[in-house]
């Protein structure tokens, strides 16, 4: 199935696989205070890393940084060796709702890294309706945003962070503003999606239990300065489902992880 | 039958609790004058009011001051916001700019517009335009400043959404932060309407004018005509509404998604 896809995507993007995310002696100063320093890291492409650490200690930031959106003080970023600018990323937001273009009907904000791309229509429709089938879409996209449940709206974020077929897929918090049942079920179609295509997932987590769940890299940050407490490796065979949550190799992972926490973050 | 029925007497209730209020002024109005508890002189009946009104509206000079006030209103409102909506851009969009106007534009939304009056009749003489200029300059303030502020409190996260697809800069201006500062210069814009006329009425009332709701309101006044009076001042009135109504429903329309 995965070989599959790499196949086609060989075919349709070169580039899209295989790159590698290293962040080598990275600094970032906060109001005067160090937040990173001298920081390392490093995310597998074609795989889930999920990032947990105490509150404060630049979850997001790291997110940002690596994304452009935020400048960092000194160090170097690449992206399998090749600059941000060359490089295309999806990024879900843990806020959809402002988020979202409320301006803009959901398909239409899904379509607009497309537009915005110079694809052409019948190009955006085609993507759309691929995106439609690979998240198996049961309710109507011609509707506003605010017009559709928190759970829908996040999956449409998360459609549109994939509908150029980024390099790299980051999601910031995706689900703490949604209710457990809706958590689930995106949860399920976000790993349906990675097993698909194999796209490279970076996701900030909360929540120990989905971050282990959805993972094949756990990384532990400290309180900060920050540092990589321990990048915690999960081999469990995908798709997972509800029996891995009561798996033993499962169960052993998450307690090991929650007592890493449990020793940096106090 | 007794759907029918039930429907019915929904539609006259549901009628009298958005009107009760002005039923009821109309009902003590009616009252007063019926026992003349007030010299009719000073306060006609709804009645004569409401003839003097349809009379004035028919055929009379009202129905021409009610469109050169409604001309000047939006003439005003119209350079108002041509003006105002660009530089509030502008200025929105560069905080330092802003900061070092911001004196100068505070001052002026501080200071009423009417006692602009002799300067604007300096600068543009005694006629229509200068009229119209006051209440331009007071209706552009409006738009500008809530223009400036939508801009610059636009929601930083869609903003960034748009950078990390790769949107170009010029681009995330007019897809995302136009979008952004629409609801705000909506109200900028039923604002300074509401303002603008506001100032006609008052430059027609006190410079020099011939004509106008705010000359006939004053000459009406000064001859004692009450019925004519308080029928400008009802037409008057019914224009303000009916500005703010067509603005509020195009607002709706267009701003579907104003605090959702």
């Amino acid at each position: 199935m995965k070989v599959n896809y790499l196949e086609h995507q060989t075919k349709v993007n070169p580039h899209q696989t295989g790159l590698d995310i290293s962040v080598l002696g990275l600094t970032k100063y906060l109001d005067g205070k160090p937040l990173y320093e001298d920081f390392d890291l490093h995310i597998s492409s074609q795989k889930i890393t999920c990032i947990f650490g105490p509150n404060g200690c630049g979850k997001s930031t790291l997110l940002n940084m690596i994304s452009g959106l935020v400048p960092i003080d000194s160090g170097q970023l690449s992206f399998g060796g090749k600059p941000r600018s060359e490089v295309s990323l999806g990024y879900v937001f843990q806020n959809y709702r402002d988020a979202l273009f409320p301006w803009l009907r959901a398909i239409q904000n899904i379509e607009y890294p497309l537009l915005s791309a110079g694809f052409s229509r019948l190009k955006r429709r085609a993507r759309v309706e691929e995106l439609i089938h690979q998240f198996n879409v049961g309710f109507d996209l011609s509707r506003y945003p605010y017009e559709l449940s928190g759970g829908q709206q996040q999956l449409v974020s998360i459609m549109r962070a994939l509908a150029t077929r980024p390099h790299v897929l980051f999601l910031d918090e995706p689900f703490s503003a949604l209710d457990y049942e809706a958590t689930l079920a995106i949860r399920d179609k976000l790993q349906d999606v990675f097993v698909e295509t194999g796209v490279t997932i970076v996701m900030i987590s909360h929540d120990l239990e989905e971050a282990v769940y959805l993972a094949d890299h756990i990384l532990l940050l400290t309180k900060r300065p920050t540092r990589i407490a321990e990048r915690v490796v999960f081999n469990a065979s995908r798709p997972r489902t509800l029996e891995t949550l009561s798996d033993p190799e499962f169960v052993r992972i998450k307690a090991h992880s929650l007592e890493v926490f449990r020793r940096e973050a106090s | 039958m007794a759907k029918a029925k039930l429907h019915f007497s929904s539609g006259v209730s549901s009628f009298l609790i958005a009107n009760t209020g002005t039923l009821l002024i109309l009902l003590v109005w009616w009252v007063v004058t019926a026992l003349q508890l007030i010299n009719p002189v000073l306060l006609p009946s709804p009645v004569a009011t409401f003839v003097a009104l349809w009379e004035g509206m028919a055929g009379g000079g009202l129905l021409l001051d009610f469109w050169l006030t409604l001309y000047r209103s939006l003439y005003a409102f119209v350079i108002a916001a041509v003006l105002g909506i660009p530089i509030g851009i502008l200025l929105g969009a560069n905080e330092n700019l802003y900061r070092s106007f911001e004196f100068l534009i505070d001052f002026f939304r501080s200071t009423p517009a009417t006692a602009m009056f002799p300067l604007f009749l300096v600068v543009f003489g005694i006629g229509d335009f200068s009229k119209v200029a006051v209440a331009a300059f007071a209706g552009g303030l409006v738009i500008f400043f809530n223009v400036a502020y939508g801009v610059m409190n636009t929601r930083k996260t869609r903003i960034m959404a748009a950078r990390i697809m790769g949107t170009p800069r010029w681009r995330v201006f007019f897809d995302v932060i136009f979008f952004e500062t629409l609801p705000q210069t909506f109200i900028g814009l039923r604002t300074a309407i509401s303002l603008t006329l506001v100032v006609i009425i008052v430059a027609e009332m006190f410079i020099g004018s011939t004509n106008g709701m705010g000359q006939r309101i004053i000459d009406a006044q000064q001859v004692f005509d009450m019925p004519d009076m308080y029928a400008s001042i009802i037409a008057t009135g019914i224009m303000g509404y009916g500005l703010n109504q067509l603005f509020l429903l195009t607002e709706n329309k267009f701003i579907h998604w104003k605090g959702r």
